[in-house]
């Protein structure tokens, strides 16, 4: 018999164990946990006639981001989402949620084309970070997220950006920028991994704990300081309890949002955009 | 008995030099080039805009001499006085708000980026130059803020951007927040392409990480100077997720122009004439100021 008492690997704390952690901690362990739903999770809940369409058209499709038409509430909708593998041989085809440029560019590529049609976007982040690997500093990781951010800035169409899980730094905020952008109840958006963070402050990885309460990381952090719109919750102890009720709850954001946009001409879509992100970090003395 | 071994007492028992006589020595006077070893004369060095007389291996070169080399001469700065905040609170080794007063005090400038106008070879221009020795030259929201009114400037009075980076990335002591920068400076810039105002990214040693993933890929044109680090994850990040050694030359200046990610890479006693030509050819000629 397993020792219920003892973690297993990737977060799968009892509800005891995980009451003993810091908040900030509880959140990245929630954020991380196996079995919490992921974008295409979410998508098959949400969405009616989802089809996928693949590849950035230069060089590859890549599995760490799916892309595809669907319908919500019946109103035709882009979805674009970071998406994780559930075991071992799915998390090697996804790479474990982490995209290359070709990614990016299939995103914002399928983005561009939803504005050609005049039907919104929904993003889900999901993801530890953006590829940190040879190939993808060759093809221009940095190139493929820097020209994400410039695009969606300029789409005449809504965008809804969710964070569902992990929102690793760059890599999830290339899909993040939204007219609306929300994170779940137990998500995370991080400029730098706590771990990395801790290595680098205290050259100790495993100091994440204290890295994540310092980097403010959670939605109510995020909220605090104006970076998002609101917080979507999640069922009881966590979305990874009840994949339906957290779909539900996901759907009413999403309704009341596509909504309240939908009323906005293009031009004000863009501003409105803009004007967000523009007031994002005035802390000056 | 090995021959050659120092023994530990005569060590000790020479009298450290006094903190008065260390400056007659030639400390500083002289350094090693990074790349081919020779002995350089510092004011050699400084005469040939900190590149090695020798080899042509460019030493980086602060904000303020950057500023100097660039514009014509007298040029405005704005913004001057911005600084954090501290939104998160953050504290590692010591609280954030010492560290950024201690770079202001080291670095003498308020911030890692100096944001400035005036001509280059005639043509009024704005041009933001990072400053790698504040914190890295890190982007928080001082750096996002600066460089986004700077686009506005240049947006509101129709000339062009120059943006020379030199930058670690985004800041990690200001969180998410420095993330949300690469988004406003991003957009900002949507707005300068849509508006047809040139914006010339000019990549120093180092640029990575957020600033890389966001203004300094997005130049019209992105240029960078001979051998300049340019990634988005860093080569111990690389080597750490991968478990290999990187190749030699990976992620430098002609590695990204081979892989199609740099419209040139500069010289740097050439930049200046470089930025002109470029201009010249998007604006037409400059009207010297009446």
């Amino acid at each position: 018999m397993a020792n219920e008492q003892t973690p297993s690997a990737g977060g799968q704390l009892t509800p005891e164990q995980l009451a003993q952690k810091d908040p900030s901690w509880q959140r990245v362990l929630l954020a991380r946990h196996p079995k919490r739903p992921y974008s295409l999770d979410y998508i098959e809940r949400l969405f009616t006639d989802f089809r996928e369409v693949h590849g950035d058209r230069s060089f590859a499709d890549d599995p760490a981001i799916v892309c595809g038409m669907a319908f919500f509430d019946g109103q035709p909708v882009m979805v674009v989402g970071e998406q994780k593998g559930r075991d071992t041989k799915q998390r090697f085809h996804r790479n474990f949620g982490m995209p290359k440029p070709e990614g990016y560019r299939k995103a914002i590529r399928v983005m561009k084309m939803a504005a050609k049609f005049g039907r919104p976007v929904v993003t889900f982040m999901d993801t530890p970070g953006a590829y940190p690997g040879i190939d993808a500093e060759e093809r221009g990781q940095a190139e493929a997220i820097a020209h994400n951010l410039r695009e969606m800035a300029r789409l005449t169409i809504p965008v809804v950006a969710v964070v569902i899980g992990e929102g690793g730094s760059g890599g999830a905020l290339a899909l993040g920028v939204g007219n609306h952008v929300y994170m779940m109840e137990n998500a995370i958006y991080s400029v730098i991994s706590p771990e990395s963070c801790a290595a680098i402050i205290w050259r100790d990885s495993g100091k994440a704990e204290l890295a994540a309460k310092a980097l403010r990381i959670t939605a109510a952090d995020l909220h605090r300081l104006g970076l998002i719109d609101a917080i979507v919750p999640e069922p009881p102890g966590g979305a990874q309890e009840d994949w339906d009720e957290a779909s539900r709850l996901l759907g009413e954001t999403l309704r009341r949002a596509l909504g309240e946009l939908s009323r906005l001409p293009p031009g004000e879509l863009v501003r409105q955009r803009y004007e967000k992100f523009r007031r994002m970090g005035n802390f000056f003395i | 008995m090995a021959w050659f071994k120092r023994e530990k007492s005569s060590q000790e028992q020479r009298p450290k030099p006094k903190a008065g006589d260390r400056k007659v020595r030639t400390e500083g006077l002289w350094l090693k080039c990074e790349d081919c070893r020779e002995i350089i004369w510092k004011k050699d060095l400084e005469a040939n805009l900190n590149v090695c007389p020798k080899c042509g291996f460019h030493f980086r070169l602060d904000a303020v001499s950057r500023l100097k080399l660039l514009f014509d001469g007298e040029y405005e700065e704005f913004d001057r006085d911005l600084v954090s905040a501290d939104p998160l609170e953050f504290v590692d080794s010591k609280p954030y708000k010492e560290r950024l007063a201690k770079s202001r005090e080291a670095a003498r400038v308020n911030d890692a980026v100096i944001s400035a106008s005036g001509t280059l070879q005639g043509r009024k221009v704005n041009i933001c130059s990072m400053a790698m020795q504040f914190i890295g030259g890190s982007m928080g929201c001082v750096v996002g803020e600066k460089i986004t009114r700077a686009v506005e400037r240049s947006l509101a009075a129709k000339i062009p951007l120059v943006i020379v980076s030199a930058s670690g990335g985004a800041r990690m002591q200001e969180g998410a927040v420095s993330l949300m920068q690469m988004a406003k400076v991003s957009a900002a810039l949507m707005r300068l392409d849509e508006a047809r105002i040139p914006y010339i990214s000019v990549l120093t040693d180092p640029t990575t990480g957020g600033t890389t993933a966001s203004f300094a890929m997005l130049g019209d044109l992105n240029i960078a100077e001979p051998n300049a680090l340019i990634g988005f994850a860093g080569p111990r990040v690389i080597e750490q997720t991968i478990r290999q050694k990187l190749p030699e030359g990976f992620q430098r200046s002609e590695f990204l122009l081979k892989h199609g990610m740099l419209d040139a890479v500069v010289q740097r006693k050439d930049l200046k004439n470089s930025i002109a030509q470029a201009l010249l050819f998007f604006c037409g000629p400059a009207n010297p100021p009446a």
